[in-house]
């Protein structure tokens, strides 16, 4: 027995280092993929900017013929794609794992068109804007989640029931969305579009350093609970007895989850279905090799920019990126509910 | 042999539930240090419920629990993570997730924020491995194991934690015989060596009459009788916990106590009447 126990030290510590390996590469493949899109979304459109062009724009010179397309429309757009999608794919993750269910993301438990009811409301009939539509949305996301957290719970909150009242709840939200959108006759489609499925049309830069900022902030928060998030997916019980501080996670997860994905959402509206989708995409990547939370933001990403691109570019008519995300992730809604209606599966 | 180390745990005038239905009623208990402990008692009498109150997992209504004179509610919960171990009644394991990295979690009450891996790690949680042999099973994914190499594999979880007192939630089900009696063996063992205080729900009562050195009865969220096996295994006391008709005899191998039920069919006694009436 001692015999083993010497020789099979490093099985274990092989597994830990493939691991670590593993999961260090995919978040460098993730990071490749986004940048790729990145220089892609900069370089080529309507028309074709050389990626030397493209360089000298973003160190700040003046290029004829690149400097509005590159630095005025791409780049902000681009970057907006960036940290939206950075943000949906965080939060999104951080609520599915923290309640151990793929369906309890936070565009699907409402939280996403709570922060989007509160921005349409807030412009259109409280004439507010810019980083006070943020302050808004974010405090209504919060409420929303008391909300579905406050009716689904009893005696300890079950994952299925708060997953319906999260469905019913973000079903009368959406309403809503549409109802003040209907009183806003002077809107373009495109603007209302936004509120509804989500885009990145007319992105600016000034919308991109408070977007930032918030996601540095919550980001941090979440990552510093990477550890006790993944302790919570061996249920409450046991991250208890491993000595995770169960609500107090709760809370901290649920603060900052909120936090980044209400900001995002004044900005870009629910772009439809990154939240969803980020998390399950990253853990097929990923496999247990370590924290979502990374991968999953990277593939958030690359799901807004991609997604963009494609309904900009690649679409017999221009699409904003909502339509597209909300295409690719309706059937696998559908696929998923089957499938945890048969299993009760995880992520 | 090194030095054993030595907690109190003790439990005083508990009550504890779940919103507003209480399930212990004023609990009081001492939990013998370096000693086994097995808890039985009728389903939904509150066995699990008592562990989870005594391990920080539920906040008792009144009362408190005690770690060596401290109220473990006030204990950080890190630091009483490293000291008590408990395994719930059902765990959950993450899809996917393989032997060796599940048992690794049991590490997370040795690590801070940043703290890296640490050889001490590697050790325990092979140790772990090697004591509930499933050292095999390492790099396979816990959803492809039988219910009792699970088991295995939760025990090895908690055994990784290496906390001196350690709390199971029946930890011998889904396990066939020979696997029930390897586990109990094996917690003997971190008894006997390491000193570890085992608290243990076991629904085998002979089992538990063997292994024990201390037992607990619980009927209805209460302490029915506790004490060395010989005085709590009675006919009495097994009918009034369990309402089952029955006959202790004594097990010929250990020389503890032996319960053997006494159903309403296949008993000779009942074969006789049956015979006088026809
Ligand atoms: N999370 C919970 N929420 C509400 N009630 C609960 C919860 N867990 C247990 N109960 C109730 O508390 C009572 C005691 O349950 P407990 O799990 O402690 O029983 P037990 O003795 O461990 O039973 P078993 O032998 O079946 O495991 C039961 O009536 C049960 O329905
Ligand atoms: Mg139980």
């Amino acid at each position: 027995m001692t015999g083993t126990a010497l020789a099979s030290i490093n099985p274990i510590k092989q597994g830990r280092r493939r691991r670590a390996r593993r999961h260090g590469s995919v978040i460098l493949t993730l990071l490749v993929l986004v940048l790729a899109f990145f220089v892609l979304a900069l370089s080529l459109g309507q028309s074709f900017t050389p990626p030397g062009d493209v360089l000298r724009v973003l160190l700040g010179e003046s290029v004829p013929g690149a400097s509005f397309t590159v630095g005025q429309l791409r780049l902000p757009r681009a970057l907006l794609s960036i940290l939206a999608g950075l943000s949906f794919g965080m939060g999104g993750v951080a609520f599915q794992i923290m309640l151990r269910n793929p369906l309890a993301s936070p565009d699907i438990i409402g939280i996403s068109s709570g922060a989007s009811a509160a921005a349409v409301f807030s412009i259109v009939l409280l004439s507010l804007s810019g980083p006070l539509v943020s302050v808004v949305a974010v405090f209504a996301g919060l409420g929303v989640a008391l909300c579905v957290y406050g009716l689904s719970s009893r005696q300890g909150v079950a994952g299925t029931r708060l997953i319906l009242v999260g469905i019913g709840v973000s079903a009368m939200l959406d309403s809503f969305v549409a109802y003040v959108l209907s009183q806003a006759p002077s809107w373009t489609l495109q603007e209302a579009m936004r509120w509804l499925t989500g885009s990145v049309n007319g992105a600016q830069l000034s919308q991109v350093l408070p977007l930032l900022v918030m996601l540095a902030l919550c980001g941090g928060l979440l990552l510093s609970r990477a550890k006790d998030l993944e302790a919570l997916r061996l249920g409450d019980d046991t991250a208890a007895a491993l000595g995770v501080k169960v609500t107090e996670t709760r809370i901290i997860v649920i603060m900052a989850a909120v936090g980044m994905i209400a900001t995002a959402t004044a900005v870009t509206g629910p772009i439809a279905f990154v939240a969803f989708l980020s998390g399950p995409i990253a853990a097929r990547i990923v496999r247990n090799s370590g924290s979502l939370l990374i991968p999953s933001a990277l593939v958030g990403a690359t799901l807004v920019l991609a997604g963009d691109y494609v309904g900009q570019f690649l679409l017999p008519s221009r699409y904003p990126v909502g339509v597209v995300t909300g295409a690719l992730g309706a059937p696998y809604l559908i696929y998923l509910i089957v499938r945890v209606n048969r299993s009760g599966g995880s992520l | 042999m090194n030095v054993k180390p030595s907690h109190s745990l003790s439990v005083q005038n508990v009550s504890a539930g779940y919103g507003d239905v209480a399930v212990l009623h004023d609990l009081d208990l001492v939990i013998p240090s370096g000693k086994i402990t097995v808890i039985v008692g009728a389903n939904a009498c509150g066995k699990s419920t008592l562990l989870r109150a005594m391990s920080r997992l539920l906040a008792p209504a009144k009362g408190q629990v005690l770690l060596d004179g401290k109220a473990i509610h006030r204990t950080p919960p890190k630091e009483l993570a490293r000291t008590l171990g408990l395994l719930p009644q059902s765990p959950i394991a993450p899809e996917g997730i393989t032997v060796a990295d599940l048992v690794s979690r049991g590490r997370h009450p040795h690590q801070g924020l940043f703290s890296r891996w640490t050889r001490e790690d590697d050790a325990a949680v092979e140790a772990a491995l090697v004591a509930t042999q499933t050292m095999d099973l390492a790099e396979r994914p816990v959803d492809e194991l039988s219910g009792g190499q699970r088991q295995r594999v939760w025990i090895a979880m908690a055994l990784a934690q290496q906390t001196d007192i350690l709390l199971l939630d029946e930890p011998t089900t889904f396990l066939d015989i020979s696997h029930q009696v390897e586990v109990l063996d094996l917690l003997t063992d971190l008894n006997d060596q390491r000193g570890t205080t085992v608290v243990m729900v076991l629904h085998d009562l002979n089992l538990a009459a063997r292994y024990a050195d201390h037992l607990i009865a619980m009927a209805d969220g209460r302490v029915h009788v506790t004490g060395a096996p010989d005085d709590v295994l009675t006919e009495q006391n097994v009918r009034q916990v369990f309402g089952l008709d029955n006959c202790i005899v004594t097990d010929p191998t250990s020389g503890r106590p032996m319960m053997l039920p006494i159903g309403r069919h296949r008993m000779t006694r009942d074969q006789h009447l049956k015979e006088d009436r026809a």
